[in-house]
């Protein structure tokens, strides 16, 4: 569905992504891990055209998109919840969920998904007069969540769900993301600190260090493996 | 129990300041009689007043605080006048038509200093409702709007002059030329936010003044242009005073248009797209919403209105000059979106008509006018700082199956 080939990508002069190389397939959960600084997030803002890779090519479905900006990548589907939730904090919930679906005309389709939403997080449904700013962490982040699926996206992109989240929401937060990849067909492509939690739910899973890719299996065997075990999931 | 308090703090307030103001209040040196006066009531008038201001601020301030707790306490929004005569129809269409009735009279009751005053005031409220668009409800701090409006005068006074343009040509002229001039300001400073954009918004209306001021072969410099006819109506001659109300009207007509278009492009797409860039550029863009397309309405469209009042106030006052385009516009403009609320359209409207009426009121303060002003805002940003009146949008709704709980 989607294939990363070889991009490097920079912030002014200093090189980021190191000639990376990954591949989704369509209904896949996909899990990027890392440490800090290791390239994670900008791996995802360079598939979103936030921060373009210099070199390199990003294709989605057969078309080159590392040149488009981002709001015709997301119009092709590629939808991300950004690090840090970003939700509006003075717009209302349900103008939140609004903004999500702001490429969108087909307003009964969109009214569904809001019905969908609502059903997924009931929590959001009672809040959504509220204003986005007074929510919770957690419901927050699901906030972020859902406005990223009020866009149909095909490819979700996600940036740290877990942030700065009590265990028992970041546990509740995984199960909906592996919940929303089963019922909708949605590939997820994960960037998670979480390596334990995010193994679990994903598929496959790619390990990042300093900007180049350094591992690659199935979310199973990288679970077992020894050095990911000491590396990243502290046992 | 709260009075005891408050009037023992008031009284050492008024204690402290009668001692502060003793040496200048209170003694005077005589030197014609080589004596020294004691001036003691006017001491007495220190106190006094001192204690009451300080007593009626602390009232203000703690009722200010009840009021916060009592909107947090209570779970729904407080519901401000203004906002309950916009949603109540049996309020909303009398107060309509009061308003209406009372802005036809107007002219054919007072002077025609009183009409220009007014018909000053709504310019205001367009140019007002056009900030309200860039600074309230896309956020970006524009400290040089004065230079679209000075691009709409000069448009309308320089083609007259040259080419003998008649004013209804020359309005869209101006309008589109306000609107070009924004996107040649937005291009530059899309990468900018906050203070940032305000330093560069502000030289740039710097530079539209400077060079009108000193391109001497193209603007006639600080002389100005003067004898710009005044709007024709299908060649109807008019006298001075019917002139005045027929302006009058006119401006009235085209605010009213501003106010219909300004609220259709607050509840549009573009609209919404504007208030979420102003929250969060990183998450509107994960939106899919287009980020340069979209300042660069808010800008365009923003300086369409400046250019518009810019054409009629060249034909208004038939003489323009640099000076009318100083930066102490663009901020009294920016004042009124401020001090009305920002993103709030009854605000601006209201604030326009309290900053450029309340000035020309005072004026029989003489040179206390400016400070009472300066004291009106100060007051109003520590007690209000929402504005007049605090921005109420409409908010959007789908309703769901189980949307009948609330």
């Amino acid at each position: 569905m989607l294939k990363i080939d070889d991009i490097n990508t920079y912030y002014g002069n200093i090189q980021a992504l190191k000639g990376i190389s990954l591949e989704i397939g369509a209904g896949e959960i996909i899990c990027l891990i890392g440490a800090n600084g290791a390239g994670k997030s900008t791996t995802l803002m360079s598939i979103c055209g936030v921060v373009p890779p210099r070199t390199g090519r990003i294709v989605f479905e057969d078309r080159e998109i590392q040149n488009l900006p981002t709001n015709r990548i997301v119009e092709l589907g590629i939808v991300q919840v950004p690090e840090g939730r970003r939700i509006f904090p003075y717009l209302t919930v349900a103008e939140n969920l609004d903004m999500g679906a702001f490429l969108r005309k087909d307003k009964a389709a969109i009214a569904r998904d809001l019905d969908y939403i609502y059903d997924l997080f009931p929590i959001l449904a009672k809040r959504r007069h509220q204003a986005g700013g007074t929510l919770s962490g957690g419901e927050q982040q699901m906030l972020a969540i859902s406005r990223a699926l009020m866009a149909r996206p095909r490819l979700l992109l996600l940036d740290e769900p877990s942030l700065g989240l009590a265990p028992l929401v970041v546990k509740q937060i995984f199960e909906i993301i592996g919940k929303i990849n089963r019922e909708n067909n949605t590939t997820i492509f994960l960037v998670e600190q979480n390596a334990n939690l995010a193994l679990q739910i994903a598929h496959r899973g790619y390990v990042m260090e300093t900007g180049r890719i350094t591992l690659t299996d199935t979310a199973a065997n990288l679970l077992a493996n020894e050095d990911v075990k000491k590396a990243y999931l502290g046992i | 129990m709260m009075s005891l308090v408050e009037i023992r703090k008031s009284f050492l307030v008024s204690i402290w300041f009668m001692f502060l103001t003793f040496p200048i209040m209170v003694i005077r040196v005589n030197t014609v009689e080589n004596i020294v006066e004691w001036r003691w009531n006017n001491m007495i008038a220190v106190g006094v007043g001192s204690f009451l201001l300080s007593f009626v601020w602390r009232y203000l301030i703690r009722r200010k605080e009840q009021g916060v707790r009592r909107q947090r306490e209570s779970a729904g929004p407080r519901v401000s006048i203004f906002q309950r005569i916009g949603e109540d129809r049996r309020i909303f269409l009398p107060a309509l038509t009061a308003a209406a009735l009372a802005v036809v009279v107007f002219p054919f009751l007072v002077s025609m200093y009183q009409i220009n005053i007014m018909t000053t005031a709504f310019m205001y409220i367009m140019l007002g409702l056009g900030l309200n668009i860039v600074v309230g409800v896309a956020g970006l701090l524009d400290l040089g709007y004065v230079a679209f409006y000075a691009v709409g005068a000069y448009t309308y006074a320089l083609l007259n002059y040259h080419f003998g343009l008649n004013f209804w040509v020359c309005l869209p002229i101006g309008a589109a030329l306000g609107a070009l001039f924004g996107i040649l300001l937005g291009f530059p400073v899309l990468r900018l936010r906050g203070d940032y954009l305000a330093i560069v918004t502000l030289g740039f209306g710097e530079i539209i003044r400077l060079i009108l001021e000193n391109w001497n072969e193209f603007s006639f410099g600080p002389s100005g242009i003067s004898n710009i006819p005044r709007p024709g109506f299908f060649g109807v001659e008019f006298s001075l005073l019917a002139h005045t109300r027929y302006i009058y009207f006119l401006v009235v007509l085209i605010t009213i248009f501003t106010i219909f278009m300004v609220n259709r492009l607050q509840n549009s797409r573009i609209g919404r797209a504007w208030l979420a860039l102003r929250e969060d550029e990183i998450a509107c863009q994960a939106m899919g919403v287009d980020k340069v397309r979209t300042k660069l309405t808010a800008f365009a469209l923003g300086a369409t209105w400046a250019g518009l009042a810019g054409v009629i106030f060249a034909a208004k006052t038939t003489f323009i000059n640099p000076a009318s385009f100083t930066l102490w516009e663009s901020i009294n403009i920016l004042c009124i979106v401020v001090l009305g609320g920002m993103g709030s359209i009854v605000g601006v409207i209201l604030g326009a008509l309290v900053l450029v009426l309340l000035p020309e009121y005072l004026r029989a303060f003489a040179e206390y006018r400016i400070l009472t002003f300066g004291c009106v805002l100060v007051l109003m940003m520590v007690f209000r700082p929402g504005g007049i009146v605090s921005n109420v949008r409409r908010t959007y709704r789908f309703e769901g199956p189980d949307s009948g709980d609330k």
